[in-house]
């Protein structure tokens, strides 16, 4: 017997920004979940579980705050279940609502992620310190930037490849009205020219600080069935699902491209039947904090060959009207809130699937890979969805 | 649905505090022991899982080194949750029943000695009307306490009876940090700490951790003689809302007893995660069961309380009662949130 | 710990230079009274640490002005801070190993903007070091070579507080500067970051 088949049939988003302070944070994730339950033409009464993901509980300084939210999630009387896997947690936690459904244990499952990274100080939250470790006098971005400079070595790339990144995921954010950022005058030049923080990366080559949340309404075949017959929207079906972890420190690993990543991707298209990815997958939504990451995830995830990476971003095939769409939603460059990032790059994988991305949509998306990472490049979780069934 | 067993389990001997060894150092020899007692290894595992809290560790990320104990090289499936191991488990079954996987390895620990508890248990709490006021995890618990006691649900005198049957019994659990007990004259004598409990109606503040290895089917029944099926899991959550609820209830853990299929045949052996003693009577209730039961045979939570641990440990329990023969059929209740709030009940049997 | 959540407190970002990162304007919608937009409820939780037994040994270790990594029984890999476990093979490492104090820089980055008081004077280099006969790289900053200098391969050693004024953390080393040995090849270095 297999595994019971999922389908991801409504989406919800909040606006994302950098303070939300017109809502509470139960206010929030209302937003959110009504949203995919009215996209999915459900109430909360048809909800049978709630699974929720968020990254460190110190940003809004409430422990295991599932605990708290089950009333205005819905979830009283109800399973309720909490993921926490670092910044892959958005990702991990639609995994773990999709393998509720798989388990042939529940018809419809809302999962939800979020971050209000306004309410503390990220920096702190992040890694406030601990006397005997050592503290980064670099900040968060000197974690990463050494390893973007040893694949710039490696590859060969010319240094202006993270900000063609940047300039393209910004002008996408442009036409999402979601995204945090809208930077109506971002030009190559103001790219270029901003404030280089870690070199190489520059200040409008990181990602923002956001508050949001996303929440999507996993469903079983029939009861997808019925949401889309209901509501119009074709589902979004889930055809792969994978996670992998490694050590943040281990002889041998190579953080420029993390094996985790390499077999997670594997397994995830192998389980859809994938055997060349650049041709059967139609657009990606993976997870780019620094403008770098992707060409590094290019060549992680097999759509290019080690040291080629850079060059499909440079011949533009990764922008919306290229062979290899990515982050047509702005992505993490133009929205981040940290819990939050992982599900977004699964639900905006999703809307693309379901012809319902309005202007970022990409024409023709039968199959989308969804991608999140996070630690110190060592937890990925994957999927791929497309309109046909598994 | 699969045939799922636990077939292995280790823990730690527990302690009020762990002085020397960070929280890797502090799971890794479980973790170990977990796998050896089967001669598994990482790389026979399909999925590995674990529960642990950042405002324990007062770290954020805290779960990421222990990572490290597991020898995640090649690369694992792995996963988190910010809840007790007990869901760590309920994820790792979940994966195992969509069939992505038919061996897990699962673990919860934590050390709350780093922090003051209560003051940190505080922050659980809602962050608008509840927690500015920190009402420490002890006035809560007594808040329902004295609501059982008004209710007439419980006197002071079996709660006294309580404490002293499960750290009597915590005698014969080798990792028990409180064992043994003055008669229940002698505890109704003592001082509250917060009216109306006393010392010994509250659990103790742990350091420690458990693991355990789950298999399907003919795997499990290689690595174990007698595997402790389990025949039924299921978890719920009850409102926050603390003043709009009857406290002496907990209809979420009657709820989960449904779907877990408590009543389908005899419980011989109960392990609850009832922290204080009046919160074992609630879920007695809850749980419909007869006087006959044997409850907390290890002590329970009163006897060792690693917060993210001591649920797993009950399902571990019950497991190991399984796995020697002693008995065939047993619960094994897990809890989350404060007075009950969210709760895990799993099922378990050997073949007959 | 103290938690912080006034906007207006102190906060690393305000180190930022001015404009970056600044918030939008809230949109929110009219109410007849004034909206509450912020609740600001100061919390603080004190934590008493344990570092462990491995990252003990390491501490005391730069105490008396040497780096001690760490290895499992019967292994060759050696860890430096390590927290106690070979991760690769996920046991207890139990043996102290004496590495460097020689190393090499692994990967690195210029760095503009520091984090705190002890970040030094912009612009910096800050590096993954790997002590000689370590298998996996420490954080450092590297001075005494103008930033635009360093290299990936460059070999380096540690600049130490005088004995008198360390104890037991990780600032007994307070930066690495060159030495005068040829680099080594990049290449070498993959799978020691």
């Amino acid at each position: 017997m297999n595994a019971e088949r999922v389908a991801v049939v409504g989406i919800g988003q909040t606006k994302y920004s950098a303070v939300r302070g017109d809502v509470s944070l139960p206010g929030l994730l209302r937003e959110a979940a009504y949203r995919a339950l009215e996209d999915a033409q459900l109430t909360m009464d048809d909800i049978d579980a709630v699974v929720v993901g968020k990254a460190p509980d110190f940003f809004e300084g409430v422990m295991m705050p599932e605990t708290y939210l089950a009333d205005a999630l819905g979830a009283v009387g109800k399973p309720l279940f909490r993921v926490h896997t670092a910044g892959s947690v958005g990702g991990s936690t639609a995994l773990v609502a999709a393998s509720h459904v798989q388990a042939g244990l529940h018809q419809r499952v809302l999962t939800l992620a979020w971050e209000q990274q306004s309410v503390s100080e990220a920096m702190w939250a992040l890694s406030f310190p601990v006397p005997f470790r050592q503290q980064l006098v670099a900040g968060a971005g000197g974690y990463f930037a050494p390893f973007i400079r040893e694949y710039m070595r490696r590859s060969g790339a010319p240094d202006d490849v993270g900000v063609l990144v940047a300039l393209k995921d910004r002008l996408n954010a442009l036409k999402n009205p979601y995204a945090h950022l809208h930077e109506t005058e971002i030009t190559y030049d103001s790219v270029k020219d901003s404030f280089m923080l870690w070199e190489p990366i520059r200040y409008s080559e990181t990602c923002p600080s956001s508050d949001g949340a996303v929440a999507m309404v996993l469903a079983a075949e029939s009861a997808a069935e019925a949401s889309a017959a209901a509501s119009g929207v074709p589902p979004a079906w889930v055809q792969g699902t994978s996670m992998r972890s490694e050590p943040a420190t281990a002889s041998g690993r190579d953080q420029i491209s993390p094996r985790a990543g390499s077999q997670c991707a594997a397994d995830v298209f192998a389980q859809a039947g994938i055997s060349d990815p650049l041709q059967d997958i139609d657009m990606v939504e993976m997870y780019v904090p620094f403008s770098w990451y992707e060409p590094m995830w290019l060549e992680n995830l097999g759509f290019a060959p080690e040291g080629d990476g850079w060059k499909m971003t440079e011949s533009g095939r990764t922008a919306m009207d290229g062979d290899l769409p990515v982050n047509c939603s702005g992505g993490v460059l133009s929205s981040n809130p940290i819990g939050a990032s992982g599900m977004i790059r699964f639900a905006e994988a999703a809307l693309q699937v379901r012809n319902r991305a309005g202007a970022h949509q990409v024409d023709g998306v039968r199959r989308a890979l969804g991608h999140a990472y996070g630690g110190a490049g060592q937890f990925f979780a994957m999927w791929v969805v497309g309109t046909d069934k598994p | 649905m699969r045939d799922v067993a636990i077939v292995s389990v280790a823990q730690t001997d527990h302690v009020r505090a762990e002085p020397r060894r960070n929280e890797v150092e502090m799971v890794q020899p479980v973790i170990q022991a977990a796998l050896e007692r089967i001669g598994a290894q990482i790389s026979d595992i399909g999925f590995t899982c674990s529960g642990s809290s950042d405002y324990l560790a007062g770290q954020a990320f805290s779960f990421v080194m222990t990572l490290d104990a597991v020898g995640a090289w090649p690369p694992i499936a792995e996963s988190h949750v910010e809840m007790d191991g007990a869901w760590a488990l309920y994820e790792a079954w979940v994966k195992i029943q969509a069939r992505q996987a038919d061996t897990a390895l699962v673990y919860g620990y934590s050390k709350s000695s780093p922090g003051d508890l209560p003051r940190v248990l505080t922050r659980q709490l809602d962050p608008y009307y509840y927690a500015p006021l920190w009402p420490d995890s002890v006035a809560m618990a007594a808040l329902q306490a004295r609501a059982m006691l008004d209710s007439g649900a419980i006197t002071e005198t079996e709660m006294a009876e309580i404490a002293h049957r499960s750290r009597t019994a915590a005698e014969s659990n080798p990792h028990a940090q409180l064992k043994g007990s003055p008669p229940p004259e002698e505890l109704l004598a003592g001082d509250y700490v917060a009216e109306p409990l006393r010392r010994h109606d509250c659990p103790p503040i742990t350091d420690g951790g458990v693991a355990v290895v789950l298999a399907a089917g003919d795997r499990a029944r290689q690595w174990a003689d007698r595997p402790a099926w389990i025949t039924g899991i299921d978890h719920r959550v009850d409102s926050h809302n603390f003043g709009a609820r009857d406290l002496t209830r907990a209809p979420s853990v009657a709820i989960a007893a449904r779907n877990a299929g408590v009543g389908y045949g005899a419980v011989e052996v109960a392990e609850l995660c009832a922290p204080f003693t009046h919160q074992e009577k609630i879920l007695r209730t809850e749980l419909s069961l007869d006087d006959d039961v044997v409850v907390n045979p290890s002590g329970g939570a009163l006897a060792a309380n690693p917060i993210m641990g001591a649920g797993l440990i009950r399902l571990g329990e019950v497991a190991q009662r399984i796995m020697s023969g002693e008995v065939r059929r047993g619960l094994a209740h897990a809890t989350s949130g404060q007075l009950l709030q969210q709760n895990l009940v799993a099922v378990l049997e050997g073949d007959s | 710990m103290g938690e912080r959540d006034d906007p207006a407190g102190d906060r690393s970002v305000a180190a930022m230079p001015e404009g970056l990162w600044t918030q939008p304007p809230v949109e929110v919608p009219e109410l007849d009274m004034e909206q509450v937009r912020r609740v600001t409820e100061p919390a603080t939780l004190v934590y008493t640490y344990t570092p462990g037994l491995a990252q003990t040994r390491f501490l005391r270790g730069l105490q008396e002005g040497r780096i001690l990594g760490e290895r499992a029984e019967g292994a060759t890999d050696v860890y430096v801070t390590g927290r106690g476990m070979d991760p690769v093979l996920g046991r207890a490492t139990t043996e102290s190993v004496e590495v460097g104090p020689n190393a090499t820089v692994t990967a690195f980055c210029v760095v503009h903007i520091g984090f705190g008081e002890k970040a030094p004077p912009t612009p910096f280099v800050s590096a993954l070091i790997r002590p000689d006969g370590a298998a996996v790289s420490l954080y450092g900053t590297v001075l005494g070579i103008p930033y635009d200098e360093v290299r990936i391969g460059m070999r380096v050693r540690p600049v130490w507080l005088p004995e008198s004024e360390r104890s037991a953390t990780f600032e007994c080393i307070t930066h690495w500067e060159p030495i005068d040995e040829p680099d080594v090849p990049a290449e070498e270095l993959k799978g020691h970051m």
